[in-house]
């Protein structure tokens, strides 16, 4: 891929704090115009990654470019291409919802009429036109995740850091910040987004870094993550605990992998060998056990969680 | 039987749906202004302290009922055993008092830098294209305000109480705007303490240590002439007593000009010295 298509280029970053290797040689390769995912565990190095590729802290080694700019000698030039939402709402407690994308809009460089104007706006298209008088101590987790990516679109940036955006929201909440983020990119805007989740990394970005330890472990599209990585599973529950036995056999028959009794004593889980599709897999055990007769409460689908992706890519379980 | 009504933060209120639609006209339309000026940005970073003074109403009592108290109480404690009497005390004591409930009220400002980093917000101040000292600015020039008021207060109350100022009103001006500068420019020392310390506690307990010997050694209360003769020396040299003799001088209408000059210096030295820390600290956070 030719420079001028990479938001960002990174190589080798390195951030030690005191005796703690926090990113310890992160090479990343970010294609502009997409949503790029960033997976890991809590401490994994996301965030001093995020927080080094947005200027605000210096790399104790390693380089990067934002669009071409570097990242140390041309910090001010990169700033002026990339705004940064942060994992803990970065906005002022005290001030209301429209005080604070008014002060960030006259920063930004709007004169006074045009930066109300401007923060009028956000409020409405964000849904927080009700609450745009209120302190934001008063706001809910997800109200303050909008407004904090609001404030990140006061000026249309190049490249967007969205560091755990979901992190402590209800599903609706989270639903909203996915189709913001969709609307987003939809426009041009390169987006950098951290997760725990893989089914957000998943839903949202085109690639995924894995990053553990301060390292890169894998990277990929999600399909080609998911597919190195292996297992979904196929978990069902049965009307009749009386036909378990019968159901493990059908599905070890039906699957390729292996099927588990669960502590439930209606509920077995099969986990799914590498590079097989799911879905289709499911559908097929669904029919088999509909035809022995076997009657089936509830039925669902799981994609490889987090834990299973560490498990498989370090031979490790992550907590 | 009693009905507990419960509201949470979250659904409760819940707000309305992103529009989609408008957002993209928003991202379409968001083409970036020419950057603020350094004046532009220091000025909005002053209207959000003083939103805060709106918000937060409990810190102007701080402000403005902590000084009218050490008036009052070192007035009437002392005057008597120090002067001989409340009213010559009154005339010693006002100009100093005032010097040292508004240097100490200094270190909030510490304390409020501290907390933005604490809190996030100066992550998305510090991605801004701006002024890399705006925030600092702001807050001293919003501080600058908060300090004027609380001089206004104390020298108001001071009249009431039979305090009669021989410079004039032009002495008391001067006298104030002195000691504004000064705030101003040794502020940059508690700027600099609340973006290296962890926590605004740290920054608390090192004001206070700081600020106690300085204000309590100096010629606020006594005169130094009484000390110790070892004493003397440091006590007369401090930044604090240099400004006191200033101010003191400007309101009693007989200043030395060595005072004043001394002051100026010192705080051209804070500006110098913290200010550079100060921008430093906050450029490697």
């Amino acid at each position: 891929m030719s420079q001028r298509d990479l938001a960002i280029r990174a190589e080798g970053l390195v951030k030690h704090f005191k005796d703690v290797k926090a990113v310890d040689g992160v090479d990343l390769e970010v294609p502009a115009g997409t949503v790029y995912g960033v997976l890991g565990p809590n401490g994994a190095g996301k965030t001093t990654t995020v927080r080094m590729l947005a200027t605000l802290l210096r790399p104790d080694a390693g380089n990067a470019t934002v669009f071409g700019r570097d990242l140390i000698s041309d910090a001010a030039s990169v700033r002026s291409q990339v705004s940064l939402t942060g994992q803990y709402a970065s906005l002022d407690e005290d001030l209301t919802g429209f005080e604070n994308l008014v002060l960030l809009s006259r920063l930004y460089g709007y004169g006074k009429p045009a930066a109300r104007g401007r923060a009028a706006d956000l409020l409405e298209a964000f849904g927080l036109t009700a609450a745009s008088g209120k302190q934001v101590k008063a706001y809910s987790g997800g109200m303050r995740r909008r407004l904090d990516i609001a404030a990140s679109i006061i000026v249309t940036p190049k490249l967007l850091f969205l560091d755990e955006p979901t992190t402590g929201l209800d599903p609706r909440s989270r639903n909203q910040v996915w189709d913001v983020v969709r609307t987003i990119v939809g426009e041009g805007t390169t987006v950098l987004l951290t997760t725990q989740y893989l089914e957000e990394a998943d839903q949202l970005a085109s690639r995924i870094a894995v990053i553990d330890t301060g390292k890169v472990i894998a990277e990929g599209t999600p399909g080609q993550l998911k597919s190195s990585v292996g297992a979904g599973s196929i978990r069902v529950r049965l009307h009749h605990a009386d036909q378990r036995g019968h159901a493990q056999q059908i599905l070890v028959e039906a699957l390729a992998g292996e099927v588990a009794l669960d502590d439930d004593p209606v509920a077995l889980t099969a986990r799914l060998a590498p590079g097989h599709d799911t879905a289709v897999q499911g559908s097929h055990a669904l029919g088999e056990l509909a035809r022995a007769g076997i009657l089936v409460d509830d039925f669902s689908l799981g994609q490889p969680s987090l834990d299973e992706v560490f498990l498989s890519l370090t031979g490790k379980v992550d907590a | 039987m009693t009905v507990t009504q419960t509201t949470t933060k979250s659904d409760a209120d819940a707000p309305a749906p992103v529009e989609k639609e408008h957002l993209r006209r928003l991202l379409a339309t968001g083409e970036r202004p020419a950057p603020p000026s350094a004046f532009t940005s220091a000025r909005a970073f002053a209207w959000r302290s003083m939103l805060k003074i709106k918000h937060v109403p409990e810190q102007a009592f701080d402000i403005l009922l902590f000084p009218i108290m050490m008036l009052l109480m070192f007035t009437y404690l002392f005057g008597g055993a120090i002067a001989g009497g409340t009213g010559d005390y009154l005339q010693f004591l006002l100009p100093g008092i005032m010097v040292m409930s508004i240097v100490m009220t200094t270190m909030y400002t510490g304390m409020s830098v501290n907390i933005d980093i604490n809190k996030g917000v100066s992550d998305r101040f510090r991605t801004l294209p701006i002024w890399r000292a705006a925030p600092m600015v702001g807050y001293l020039l919003a501080d600058v305000f908060r300090y004027a008021a609380a001089g206004a207060v104390m020298f108001g109350t001071g009249l009431v109480m039979g305090y009669r100022p021989e410079g004039g009103a032009t002495g008391v001006l001067l006298g104030v705007g002195l000691l504004l500068v000064f705030c101003f420019s040794f502020s940059w020392l508690w700027t600099w303490l609340g973006l290296i310390t962890r926590s605004e506690k740290t920054v608390m307990s090192i004001s206070m240590s700081i600020m106690f010997p300085l204000t309590f050694l100096s010629n606020i209360m006594v005169d130094p002439s009484t000390m110790p003769g070892w004493l003397q020396p440091v006590v007369k040299n401090t930044p604090i007593s240099q400004l006191v003799d200033g101010v003191r001088g400007l309101f009693d209408g007989n200043v030395s000009t060595a005072s004043v000059a001394t002051t100026l210096i010192w705080s051209a030295g804070f500006i110098a010295v913290f200010g550079f820390l100060t921008i430093r600290a906050y450029n490697r956070k």
